[in-house]
């Protein structure tokens, strides 16, 4: 049986969730999705510390779905859209999670597999000069991608990215990132 | 030279390039999709003062928030910055950060790494 989406996204809502959202990634769905958040979080009465650390990631999530998801073919625009991706952001006892989830091709889990690896095994001092690196010597895409969105995110909450691949069918996996923000 | 003006939006930054003055600003978020589109102006605005700059050039970035697309177009504006400072005028970065945000405070030392200008980092208490 293929990975369950459904099933998936509703063991995601645990915590007090803030936003969940599945669907399509625009430009739009992004800014809606940043006002929510921000105007929760003054609910909760977050610390500006906390809050920044929070819109910070969430942006750099959010265009990572933006800029890396696949253009679904028309057989599966049926049920998800043409930018299908998954958001749930939750508040627990010790933290926040931003979990993100989109279908990736076969072909591009390895390399995007080894580069979060990669980034787990770093100290704050290596990702540090790999950010630098990058942002020295990489050009944007065409699109505005850096390649710079998951360095920065385990830079600024010092947690390793946690990640899964599950087999969907025999074009995709699915994707799944959980990003942690403790309360310090 | 013309100033420019630009007014900030949910996800760019408010923009004052005064070349009378020799003072320029970029205050507020800066999380476009795409940076580019929003920074090429900037880029070309400080490529044609780079011909007849004032002795001092002050620059004042206070950002609340900026993305990693950002990031790239950002320094693209401080090496410009870098190639009037080597010339025969004076420049200086203030690199504003919001009084506990760390990372906005490394975000500036960064840049200050890889460029060579002089940066005033300064703490803005509330």
């Amino acid at each position: 049986m293929s990975f369950d989406i459904n099933e998936y996204y509703s063991r995601l809502n645990g915590g007090d969730v803030l936003i969940a959202f599945k669907g399509s990634i625009s430009s739009e769905l992004i800014s809606n999705v940043l006002e929510v958040v921000e105007s929760k979080m003054d609910e909760y009465s977050e610390s500006s510390k906390i809050r920044k650390k929070v819109y910070n990631v969430l942006v750099e999530s959010l265009q990572n779905l933006y800029h890396h998801i696949e253009v679904l073919p028309e057989a599966m625009q049926k049920d998800y859209g043409d930018k299908f991706g998954i958001l749930v952001v939750s508040r627990h006892n010790d933290r926040y999670k931003i979990s993100t989830g989109n279908f990736i091709g076969h072909d591009k889990v390895d390399v995007l597999r080894n580069k979060i690896d990669k980034i787990n095994s770093m100290s704050k001092d290596e990702l540090k000069d790999m950010y630098k690196f990058i942002l020295n010597h990489q050009r944007l895409s065409e699109k505005g991608g850096g390649g710079l969105g998951l360095v920065d995110i385990a830079r600024k909450t010092g947690n390793p990215l946690d990640y899964t691949f599950e087999k969907f069918d025999d074009t995709y996996y699915f994707f799944n990132l959980d990003v942690s923000i403790e309360f310090v | 030279m013309e100033a420019l003006s630009i007014e900030g939006t949910a996800k760019t930054p408010s923009v004052k390039f005064d070349g009378q003055e020799g003072v320029i600003e970029i205050k507020g978020r800066s999380i476009p999709e795409n940076s580019i589109e929003f920074y090429k102006p900037l880029v070309e605005w400080l490529e044609q003062y780079s011909g007849t700059p004032l002795d001092l050039t002050q620059v004042n970035v206070q950002l609340e928030y900026f993305n990693t697309s950002s990031s790239k177009c950002i320094l693209d504006v401080f090496k410009k910055l870098e190639t009037i400072h080597k010339g025969k005028s004076e420049v200086i970065i203030n690199w504003y950060y919001e009084e506990d945000d760390e990372d906005m405070l490394e975000a500036g030392e960064d840049y200050e790494s890889i460029i060579r200008v002089p940066f005033k980092m300064i703490e803005i208490v509330e």
